[in-house]
């Protein structure tokens, strides 16, 4: 779907921060609340816009740590509908967080969350080694969180360093 | 016996008033959880990969003088660029010099070109430094004052008004600081035309040159007839967000650009080696950094200036730059008072017009070069200071009527 300018930028500007007025938004843009509240209307019935979730560091709360693990999975594509049903039975587990299919070694990557290593681990031996279709899997842990979306984790060094007052 | 230090002092440096900036600059860094709109940088941190090769640069050793004007591949990027970017062409040999910041690239052109008494033009509201250049070169800056009727873009008839048999040249700034107005092609042939009519040279100060939100750019030197008079004074700071590391270059002609050199030699040498690495990248690499930037001051500026307005403080929307310029004349203060009372009521640091020059009285210079989150408190707060004006005004309306 083509969009206008406009609408790019409206776009642009709710990735930064969805949770800015609409009112300021359309300050921005130059353009009435009316047409940006429209705008956004419709990009979230097209699904251009598909959710607005807060980005959340859980490793800074106590007792609500997750273990994050990526499987790489091979798989034999079915006649007809290739790899999108396999897929389709992968996604559908709550725990798994994002699913994505790869060109190279391997065929779908997967990012799996839980509460232990156990749970993981039985998430790949039950339900993830038992579908059919699945040949193989290699299950890595993450250790540490740097950037997520664009985001970088952890201490902020970008701080303002600029004298307060200058020509 | 020796006599009080004053006494050994030049005149013309003790003359010189010290920049009207500085005063608020200490009250406002005196004051805790201030929010400042009078930055005047981006507040961008240079992109990373500009950073990373600097930072190569060091890791292999490159701490080494380079030539006087600047690394030759340096030089060679910066010409593609003015060719690519503005349609200007000038030899990397012999017609680029890399300084130490535009400034100094503003420094070394009126050295070399101003005789005792020669006159230049200095377009007001301006940037503190350009008039005290002047001076110190041996020249004499002539105010020429624009006005906010129509936005503070220079008229022919404002040159022509200003011009004596001592005037050698022009210093153009474009888009401006503080107040953000930009000049277009059109505009620019009119004054080109004054320009030739006087036989002038033109210090064209193009450091905003790629913060310009509503027109293609146009450089000076690109008018026709007016690459043999132009000065082209461009650089890093603005555009790539590199204020701190001193990179500002000039282009033109040969004539000039070979006794610039001179004065090069004798004073600073040359730019730091290993930033010029960073600079190749930031022209080789990183455009597309640029150009998200200006998009995002863009909409800070149509959010600033008609926040501004809606608030009751008449502002243009300037072309470029990040700065606004609001008049603060309805509030019958000076700029001077209203910024320090705006500064001590609700934390905002703004700059009072008039440091900027007569014709800046009576407005403030907002910079939008600072987050979206402070830059909506700051429009609060203004509004808060500006209604609280307006009780105090009624209240003494009601007290004179009383009586």
């Amino acid at each position: 779907m083509r969009l206008s300018g406009e609408e790019l930028e409206v776009l642009s500007i709710l990735e930064e921060n969805h949770k800015i007025p609409v009112e300021d938004i359309a300050l921005m843009v130059n353009s009435s609340v009316e047409d940006v509240s429209s705008i956004i209307k419709k990009l979230e019935d097209e699904k251009i816009i598909v959710s607005y979730p807060a980005l959340i560091d859980w490793s800074k709360v106590a007792g609500e740590e997750n273990i994050v693990a990526m499987i790489d999975v091979k798989v034999t594509p079915k006649r007809g509908v290739g790899f999108d049903e396999v897929a389709e039975r992968i996604y559908r587990f709550p725990e798994v967080t994002s699913l994505y299919l790869m060109s190279g070694a391997y065929d779908l990557s997967i990012t799996i969350e839980g509460k232990t290593m156990s749970e993981i681990a039985r998430f790949v031996s039950e339900k993830l080694s038992t579908i059919d279709n699945v040949i193989s899997t290699t299950t890595h842990f993450m250790l540490k969180k740097y950037k997520h979306d664009g985001v970088i984790f952890g201490e902020n060094n970008d701080r303002d360093r600029r004298m307060v007052v200058s020509p | 016996m020796m006599k009080e230090h004053q006494h050994y002092l030049s005149e013309m440096v003790k003359e010189l008033k010290p920049s009207g900036i500085r005063k608020f600059f200490d009250l406002a860094a005196s004051i805790k959880g201030v929010i400042s709109l009078g930055v005047g940088e981006p507040d961008f941190i240079t992109p990373w990969s500009i950073r990373e090769a600097a930072i190569l640069s060091l890791e292999e050793g490159y701490t080494s003088y380079t030539a006087n004007p600047g690394l030759l591949e340096l030089r060679q990027e910066i010409t593609a660029y003015l060719n690519k970017r503005f349609g200007v062409e000038y030899n990397p040999v012999d017609q680029v010099i890399v300084t130490a910041g535009a400034s100094q690239a503003i420094d070394l052109t009126f050295r070399a070109i101003l005789n005792p008494g020669d006159e230049v033009l200095i377009i007001e509201p301006a940037f503190v430094s350009y008039a005290p250049l002047v001076t110190l070169a041996g020249g004499k800056p002539i105010p020429v004052s624009t006005h906010p009727s129509n936005g503070f873009k220079l008229t022919p008839k404002q040159i022509e008004n200003a011009i004596t048999t001592k005037t050698k040249a022009i210093l153009l700034c474009s888009p401006n600081n503080p107040t953000g107005t930009y000049l277009n092609k059109e505009e620019l042939t009119k004054i080109a035309a004054v320009v030739e009519k006087h036989d002038l040279l033109v210090i064209s100060d193009e450091i905003y040159a790629e913060l310009t939100y509503d027109d293609e750019y146009t450089s000076f030197a690109s008018i026709q007839g007016m690459y043999d008079r132009t000065i082209l004074i461009n650089g890093f700071s603005k555009g790539f967000a590199m204020t701190g590391w001193r990179l500002g270059f000039l282009a033109a002609p040969k004539p000039f650009t070979e006794q610039m050199v001179k004065i090069l030699q004798y004073t600073t040498m040359c730019a730091p080696h290993m930033l010029q690495h960073g600079a190749i990248e930031a022209l080789r690499n990183t455009y597309h950094e640029v150009e998200s930037m200006r998009r995002s001051y863009r909409r800070r500026r149509n959010f600033i200036v008609q926040s501004l307005n809606n608030i009751g403080l008449d502002c243009h929307t300037p072309g470029g730059a990040f700065y606004v310029f609001p008049s603060i004349k309805s509030t019958g203060m000076t700029s001077e008072q209203f910024a320090e009372e705006l500064l001590l009521a609700e934390k905002v640091a703004v700059v009072p017009g008039s440091a900027f020059g007569e014709s800046g009285e009576g407005y403030i210079r907002c910079s939008y070069a600072t987050s979206m989150e402070q830059l909506q408190e700051a429009m609060q707060r203004i509004k808060r200071f500006m209604d609280s004006l307006e009780l105090k005004q009624n209240r003494v309306q009601e007290l004179s009527t009383n009586n």
